[in-house]
């Protein structure tokens, strides 16, 4: 074999590390700023009088569900691009990431403001709560208990979704662990290394959001 | 902004795209199909009182369901080299398609069949019902009910995540539009057509499912 592949060592273990560093940034960001997309999509989707409102939210979750995620990333990368924005790439694999959050989490949203009896509302008003005052004190505590385990159940899946960033050349688990498959020729090694750290982030998140899932039963 | 769009590049070529996404109904199809036998014979070991059974079958969904699909893509195509085997990137894609839609169905399949509680056949045993109508009314028909929107909703989500696909060279609405762009360079206009043609797809299988679920499940009383 010729002299170019470099022998895998420990410090192909650590760049892997390092990646799953960004892997899991990535994550935090989209979630974080997901999650603002999500609140206002869920508020939307369930404003009784205004169905513009409704219809909006609706037709942006179908659009983000209805797509593969790597259309997403590869309209929203090369997108913003065409209107002129020269962005960090990790800002730019981030924005699809974030709708992509809204989506779902949206739907999450939704479901947990859903499950608050309409008569809890009507209680609230009869006694001349206003509409942020019976969202503040009765809906918001109960919906966020049942928020939680779908939520938790969510980040696996964004986990996974970041791997999807590969496409656009953003190093982030996966591309690192297609670097260092090519650099090294150890391919089956790499990839099993790769997808146990996948495997080590999710599966406490499974794990979690499981044992959350059937404590919520249990109360309820 | 000083771009201009030229949309007539994608709807030129649309034969291509028209091949591509045949191309990516028969995959993720054959997939489906494929991933619901392994998941009826895994949802079965999962309920199985055999450890031996339990522990590979649990271990299968937990794995698949952990990891990003295109990590299992290469394992797979990377994999399948290694010991030798050279098949083509669109049978390496239903193989690795199929072992991660069957986990997930496995998950789908073992709740439709937890959904069933057992005393509800001792009744129909009862009432005087052969073991075939009990299956057939009282097991067969429920379950389906219970598992149809789950499966139908997957198998949508297996179509959208086919595209991944595209990465590994396998021939389908993805590759399809990657191919073009290297020879044209319309990026944008090219994937945001693609996504157009996967909302279309999706919608329509949603649609279609759930207007089948209705009319073939309407007469299956069961317990849900």
């Amino acid at each position: 074999m010729p002299e170019i592949f470099i022998a895998f060592s420990y410090k192909d273990v650590l760049y892997l590390l390092q990646a799953s560093l960004v892997t899991v940034a990535l994550c935090a960001m989209a979630f974080s700023c997901g999650l603002v997309v999500a609140l206002a999509i869920g508020l939307m989707r369930t404003a009784r009088r205004v169905r513009v409102l409704r219809f909006v939210a609706a037709a942006y979750v179908e659009v983000f569900r209805g797509t593969p995620l790597l259309m997403q990333i590869f309209i929203a990368y090369f997108g913003l691009s065409i209107i002129g924005l020269q962005l960090p790439k990790f800002v730019a694999v981030s924005i699809p990431l974030i709708l992509f959050t809204g989506a779902f989490m949206g739907e999450i949203v939704r479901a947990g403001i859903e499950a608050i009896p309409r008569g809890q509302w009507e209680a609230g008003w009869s006694l001349g709560m206003s509409y942020m005052q019976v969202m503040r004190w009765v809906v918001v505590p109960t919906a966020v208990r049942i928020m939680i385990p779908p939520s938790v159940g969510f980040l696996v899946q964004l986990v996974k979704g970041t791997s999807l960033a590969y496409v656009v050349g953003y190093v982030e688990l996966t591309r690192a662990g297609y670097i260092v498959s090519q650099a090294t020729y150890a391919t089956m090694l790499v990839f099993t290394l790769v997808g146990l750290i996948y495997f080590g982030i999710n599966y406490p998140l499974s794990l979690a959001s499981q044992r959350l899932e059937a404590r919520l039963k249990r109360h309820a | 902004m000083t771009y201009t769009f030229h949309w007539e590049v994608p709807l030129r070529e649309w034969p291509a795209f028209l091949w591509g996404a045949l191309a990516t109904l028969e995959m993720s199809g054959v997939a489906c199909l494929l991933g619901l036998v392994v998941a009826v014979a895994c949802a079965l070991a999962r309920l199985s009182k055999h450890r031996y059974l339990r522990g590979p079958a649990t271990a299968y969904v937990e794995a698949i369901r952990n990891t990003p699909f295109i990590v299992q893509l290469f394992y797979v195509y990377f994999g399948l080299v290694t010991v030798g085997i050279n098949l083509e990137a669109f049978t390496v894609a239903i193989i690795t398609l199929t072992i991660n839609c069957g986990a997930y169905c496995t998950e789908i399949i073992r709740a439709g069949i937890q959904s069933i509680h057992r005393g509800q056949s001792e009744a129909g045993l009862s009432l005087g019902m052969t073991y075939m109508q009990v299956f057939r009314y009282v097991i067969l028909m429920p379950t389906l009910r219970v598992v149809w929107p789950p499966l139908a909703s997957q198998f949508i989500a297996t179509m959208l995540g086919s595209s991944v696909v595209s990465q590994i060279s396998a021939e389908e609405l993805t590759y399809a539009g990657m191919m073009l762009e290297s020879r044209t360079f319309r990026t944008f206009e090219i994937f945001f057509f693609i996504a157009i043609i996967y909302f279309v797809m999706a919608q329509f299988f949603s649609i279609l499912f759930s207007l089948t679920g209705k009319r073939v499940f309407r007469r299956a009383w069961g317990q849900l």
